[in-house]
């Protein structure tokens, strides 16, 4: 770990959470424990059921925790009701107020914290500028595009300058287009303003895009917290590493274990030095991942780490798609970055070999 | 021959428009003479005996009409006002909550007076209120205003629960989310976009009241007529026009009301 010291803005301690009693009861989340730090851009990923958005609204207060406690900066809120949170939401249908204008919606936090007026309207203009929506204070929110019903909703709730902003899959009603902007403007405004955020989405491309850090949860637990290189580069859990990204599993046998690597012999026979989640100590049969874009096709198998007969060659713009049927019987996926020097030429039923590159082996824990 | 193509359209339908046009023509035609006769010059109210404005005169005149008519206006004020009020709030709890055990109940007891026949609650009314005016030796409208009041609960009712049935939930919980107090967040955010319901379910009531006869009939006190109980009275004797004339105004009343309603409630959305 990093020598500097990182202030806790949220503190989740063993939070579990039960909807209903007796053999319908649902948990939705199960001791869950994560800190997040002060000014940082964090991600809550997971498939929908997986406690994300629960954890969100536990946060906000529209829920509260059956067990355990939420702190923020120190203070335990897990008790304490939404309106008397210094934390706000950008919900996911914007929920802004239908009979107010934009800049009214924005005001509405400051006058609710019966800020004075000069104050009130100085803050209104400012995050207009903020959003770059400052022509629009005028119209009523039912006038105005969902890209910008988005940026009013994100203004509304920074407005009020809270310790912490929660934002509940905001990009998921927009078009491709918007999202990839919004993502950008996303990240933007969380450093220029240096407020915590909480992201919670589904979609794992937006989670590595925008992140600092990213816990990947499922089944009301989180599974792993990282940054987005270590989640994507070292899944410590089978749902993690088959969650984000495409990824090769491999079985294989432990014959070392030191320095937090792993010699492990793949099928085939040959030897790999594998990664190893911190802590984590391996023994017998484990499942090895590696990603597609880690591993190269070679047309000698002499030597390389695995082998196999090539079963297709897909081409698709940006990589050209491997697939090699090992001869244990596994499938395994290379990915190659296409350029205009073509690198050697493949053809389906070719009997190829695949090198993986130093540290691209990574141990799960089950 | 048919465009196959087209879906089923019930107005290409062989006789649809005479039919449309017979079915308008006997639901209006009756309303029609009794307008046309509220003129009629003579006292007949079959027999066209040339064009006047006697018999809304007549009515304007008549004492007994004015003060029924105020009676009724009253009555159905308060009626409307309390009913709405407590329908609003039966509204909000029955909607404002995730769905539970004995809900639809709920609904079910809310509704009740559109279901039981008001001649029952008509015949109930007179005895429980009879054993009260007894006890108390109160007899004024209260009895009126407390009887209209309850049926006309459920018609306040049904246009405000609707209304927050369309309303977001997730808009309240944004109030709370930007400090706003339950309090707060009903005036400044559910009161606002619940409006439009309250109206409705106001002016709904005020003309069910204003209508009501059955249950009118067996709860008034001597004196205490209505103007349908008023008319009902009437009829048992002479039919003059001028019946047709109050009805007349009658009519044109309900129209005013629900036509002011429906451009108040376009300029609320």
């Amino acid at each position: 770990m990093t020598d500097r010291i990182h202030k806790s803005a949220i503190e989740v301690r063993d939070v579990s959470k039960v909807f209903g009693a007796g053999d319908s009861a649902f948990k939705a989340l199960d001791h869950v424990s994560v800190d997040i730090r002060e000014n940082e851009f964090f991600t809550l990923l997971g498939p929908s059921g997986c406690g994300k958005t629960t954890l969100l609204r536990m946060i906000a207060g529209f829920t509260y925790p059956t067990d355990g406690e939420i702190r923020l900066y120190g203070q335990n809120i897990a008790a304490l009701p939404p309106f008397k949170r210094p934390v706000n939401t950008v919900f996911q249908n914007y929920a802004l107020f239908p009979h107010m204008t934009v800049g009214e919606n924005i005001a509405f936090g400051l006058e609710m914290l019966d800020r004075p007026k000069a104050e009130i309207s100085a803050r209104v203009e400012e995050m207009l500028a903020l959003v770059k929506m400052g022509h629009l204070k005028d119209r009523k929110t039912a006038q105005i595009s969902g890209g910008q019903q988005q940026r009013v909703a994100l203004a509304r709730a920074l407005a009020p300058q809270p310790k912490v902003l929660l934002l509940d899959e905001p990009l998921s009603a927009l078009d491709y287009k918007l999202r990839k902007d919004m993502q950008i403007e996303l990240k933007r405004l969380q450093t220029e303003t240096g407020i915590t955020f909480i992201f919670v989405t589904h979609d794992q491309e937006e989670a590595l895009t925008m992140s600092d850090r990213i816990a990947v949860m499922s089944a009301g637990k989180i599974l792993q917290i990282g940054g987005p290189r270590d989640i994507y580069d070292r899944p410590a859990e089978r749902f993690v590493a088959e969650f984000i990204g495409e990824t090769n599993f491999l079985k294989a046998d432990v014959a070392t274990v030191a320095d937090g690597k792993a010699d492990v012999v793949l099928p085939g026979g040959t030897r790999v030095c594998a990664r190893l989640a911190e802590g984590f100590v391996p023994h017998g049969k484990v499942t090895v991942v590696t990603r597609p874009e880690h591993a190269a096709i070679v047309a000698n198998p002499d030597g390389a780490h695995l082998r196999g007969k090539l079963s297709s060659v897909v081409y698709v713009g940006t990589d050209t798609h491997f697939r090699v049927a090992l001869e244990s019987g596994e499938s395994f996926c290379v990915r190659r970055q296409n350029s205009l020097e073509q690198g050697a030429a493949f053809a389906e039923g070719d009997m190829v070999g695949v090198v993986l590159e130093t540290g691209a082996a990574q141990v799960l824990k089950d | 021959m048919a465009d196959p193509t087209e879906t089923f359209d019930v107005r290409r339908q062989a006789g649809f428009p005479t039919v449309a046009v017979v079915c308008f023509f006997l639901l209006y035609l009756p309303i029609a003479a009794l307008v046309v006769f509220s003129f009629n010059d003579g006292t007949s109210i079959a027999t066209w005996e040339g064009l006047s404005l006697r018999w809304f005169a007549e009515a304007w005149n008549n004492d007994k009409v004015v003060e029924a008519s105020i009676r009724s206006v009253q009555i159905a004020a308060c009626a409307a006002l309390i009913a709405t009020v407590v329908a609003t709030m039966a509204a909000l709890a029955t909607t404002r909550t995730r769905n539970y055990r004995g809900l639809d109940a709920k609904y079910a007891f809310i509704n009740m007076p559109l279901m039981v026949p008001e001649i029952v609650v008509a015949v109930a009314l007179l005895i429980f209120f009879s054993r009260i005016k007894m006890a108390t030796g109160y007899s004024g409208l209260g009895y009126l205003v407390a009887a209209h009041t309850a049926f006309c609960i459920p018609f306040a009712y049904l246009p405000i629960r609707a209304r927050l049935e369309s309303m977001d939930l997730s808009l309240e919980t944004a109030a709370a989310d930007l400090y706003a107090t339950p309090l707060r967040a009903f005036r400044r955010v559910t009161l606002p976009l619940l409006w439009p319901g309250i109206l409705a379910g106001l002016m709904l009531a005020f003309v069910i009241s204003l209508d009501d006869v059955v249950i009118t009939e067996f709860v008034k006190s001597g004196g205490q007529d209505t103007l349908p109980t008023y008319m009902l009275g009437q009829l048992r004797r002479v039919v003059t026009p001028e019946m047709n004339a109050i009805s007349t105004v009658f009519l044109l009343l309900s129209i005013a009301i629900v036509t002011a309603f429906f451009f108040i409630s376009r300029k609320k959305d």
